[in-house]
């Protein structure tokens, strides 16, 4: 079961109108895995979660996840494909208009037949979860971005997704608030076996995480590196994976 | 006495309640045993709890066993460690009150309410002050304006907005013209619908539905525009670069609204007229007898009551919806709310503006 791959990515290729930023990459994710993206700023790791995630039409390739094509999905598949993942992205992306209660309830709402006071209690402990217990009539407006962040993060939670993406969850954050973060993933993976595909350059989470990781580059628009990060950091052949592990200049 | 879901067993004894959970808690699950669940544990003396039977439990699943605690159910047995690992950052919690403030009483409402339109008054005229200034500083130093979005401002707000005013100024006139000329024609005096007409546009339709139209399609635009810029720091970016905000984006604008406006009045004037001579041509009137008509009621000088009615709305529909701009707070709703608020505070002072000029004008005979 841990062995089987959630998310299979065979030859995608994602551009902008001419400009190619991934070329034929593939890789996959095993269910059950903590798997990282990084690479250096403006190497495509964003636009590689966008297109996973089926926001951007592939240039070519394909994205498989549960074995489903999310871009060849007819609508009611597609809905279902959907809810089997959550996202989060790194402005946090919530809701201005509603309070982090109803942010976080909403899907709920929407997806499930739940009571509203099942509802309240699910919404305190996602919030409690990441730290925000006793926020929950707040609007994001009036929370700090760090903690619009951690609500999102709440929110992706609402419907306990197979697969969690999250775009630069620990950016903004401090580092204790980080390292919360850190353990919520592991043990959110441990009880519940969750998948999780995170984007992030922020190295003591990748550490602290990452069962998997594979390293983006802009010059070759593809993965120059694949593996564990303490074995890229010490055995990597390339020069520019170990100086990216080690937090060298070039 | 037993009772079932298909998550959920629920055996009543003389001494309590007996819950045996069992297969998936997910969210599927606990919408059937929410309730049956929750009422065996408040009817109860006594609830335990055996989740030996559950294979999957979600958030759901946590929020039901959590809330079953809460409410005097005992330990919970049988639950595998990964489970019960979940449940453990909420053993001892009990839900805070949200900390948002409470809702204020209708004194405070109220009271609320006055302070706001009292902050509001002040900043309208301290933004005034500031635009005044700062068009001094720009008389004296024109070089200093951003003539580029003068003129690409004058562009979306004068020459994008030909169609739509040139076609309302155009029905308007030829409705006036409509509703007016059978009555009058009772009294054989319908070729006076020219005169109603052409004076009802030039001095008052006329700039002030184009001063509508003008704040409905660029003040809201303007605050929307800045409102964003607000939102996204952009402003403060300006203001930390040294760069003042009201010269480098309200200006611009400002000025452009007050040379814009009075030239799309005139187009408006002319559209509305000519609606107006449209229907009394159509009544069988020769174009030369309208025409004469047309010259003699309307004079120079009403052309120019209406065109420094114009110079004025322009100046107040370009300068609130740069103030309403301004005035965003965050979130993108606080763009809605200030671009409705543009548009109704310019509506308000269009039509008081409108007001305060026809008593000035009765006052002084203009």
């Amino acid at each position: 079961m841990e062995d089987e791959a959630i998310i299979q990515v065979r030859g995608l290729t994602a551009a902008y109108g001419d400009a190619v930023i991934l070329k034929d990459i593939s890789f996959e994710v095993k269910r059950g895995e903590v798997f990282v993206i990084l690479g250096g700023s403006g190497c495509g790791k964003s636009t590689l979660l966008k297109h996973l995630i089926g926001l951007y039409p592939l240039a070519s390739g394909e994205v498989l996840i549960g074995g489903e094509n999310l871009a060849t999905a007819e609508s009611a598949d597609r809905q279902r494909i959907l809810r089997r993942f959550g996202v989060t992205y790194q402005s946090g992306a919530l809701f201005g208009s509603m309070t982090l209660n109803e942010n976080v309830t909403l899907p709920i709402e929407e997806f499930t037949e739940l009571p509203a006071t099942a509802r309240k209690v699910i919404s305190w402990m996602k919030l409690r979860l990441v730290g925000l217990e006793g926020f929950g009539g707040h609007l994001p407006a009036e929370i700090s971005g760090g903690m619009q962040k951690r609500a999102a993060i709440a929110r992706a939670m609402a419907l306990d997704p197979a697969v969690l993406f999250l775009d630069e969850p620990s950016a903004g954050l401090d580092p204790v608030t980080s390292a919360e973060l850190d353990a919520l993933i592991l043990s959110l993976r441990e009880g519940l076996g969750m998948t999780f595909v995170i984007v992030t350059h922020e190295l003591p989470s990748i550490y602290a995480v990452a069962d998997r990781v594979i390293m983006l580059d802009k010059r070759t628009k593809g993965i120059i590196a694949e593996g564990h990060p303490r074995d890229l950091r010490d055995h990597s052949e390339d020069p520019f994976v170990r100086k990216f592990f080690r937090r060298e200049s070039e | 006495m037993a009772q079932n879901t298909s998550v959920l067993e629920i055996v009543k004894e003389s001494d309590g309640s007996h819950l045996r959970f069992s297969g998936r808690l997910d969210a599927e699950g606990v919408s059937e045993a929410w309730e049956p669940a929750l009422s065996a544990a408040d009817e109860a003396k006594r609830v335990s709890i055996d989740a030996s039977g559950v294979e999957y439990c979600d958030g759901a699943g946590l929020a039901l066993l959590w809330e079953l605690q809460r409410r005097g159910g005992g330990e919970i047995s049988g639950l595998k460690p990964e489970i019960a690992t979940l449940l453990e950052p909420f053993a001892e919690a009990q839900p805070k009150e949200d900390e948002r403030r409470a809702k204020d009483s209708t004194l405070e409402a109220l009271g609320r309410v006055g302070a706001d339109l009292a902050r509001d008054i002040y900043e309208q005229i301290s933004f005034l002050g500031q635009i005044a200034v700062i068009s001094l500083k720009m008389m004296r130093r024109p070089r200093e304006l951003r003539w580029v979005d003068v003129w690409n401002t004058y562009e979306r707000a004068g020459v994008q907005a030909l169609i739509v005013v040139g076609l309302i100024s155009f029905l308007t006139g030829l409705i006036l013209a409509f509703q007016a000329a059978p009555p009058l024609r009772q009294f054989g005096v319908d070729i006076f619908v020219v005169n109603l007409v052409s004076l009802a546009m030039v001095r008052e339709l006329g700039p002030i539905m184009t001063a509508i139209i003008l704040a409905g399609r660029s003040g809201s635009a303007f605050a929307a525009e800045i409102g964003t810029m607000k939102v996204n720091e952009e402003v403060n970016a300006l203001s930390t670069m040294g760069l003042d905000p009201v010269r480098f984006l309200v200006a611009p604008r400002v000025l452009a609204g007050v040379l814009v406006t009075p030239v799309l009045t005139i187009y408006s004037d002319l559209l509305g007229v000519g609606g107006g001579i449209f229907v009394m041509f159509g009544r069988g009137y020769p174009f030369v007898t309208l025409w004469r008509q047309l010259i003699a009621s309307v004079g120079i000088h009403d052309v120019m009551a209406g065109l420094i009615k114009a110079f004025v709305f322009g100046g107040l529909v370009a300068g609130i919806g740069c103030l309403r701009g301004l005035q965003t707070k965050s979130g993108a709703s606080a763009v809605g709310v200030s671009t409705t608020r543009s548009v109704v505070t310019s509506i308000f002072f269009i039509v008081v503006v409108d007001a305060i000029f026809a008593v000035v004008y009765y006052a002084i005979g203009f």
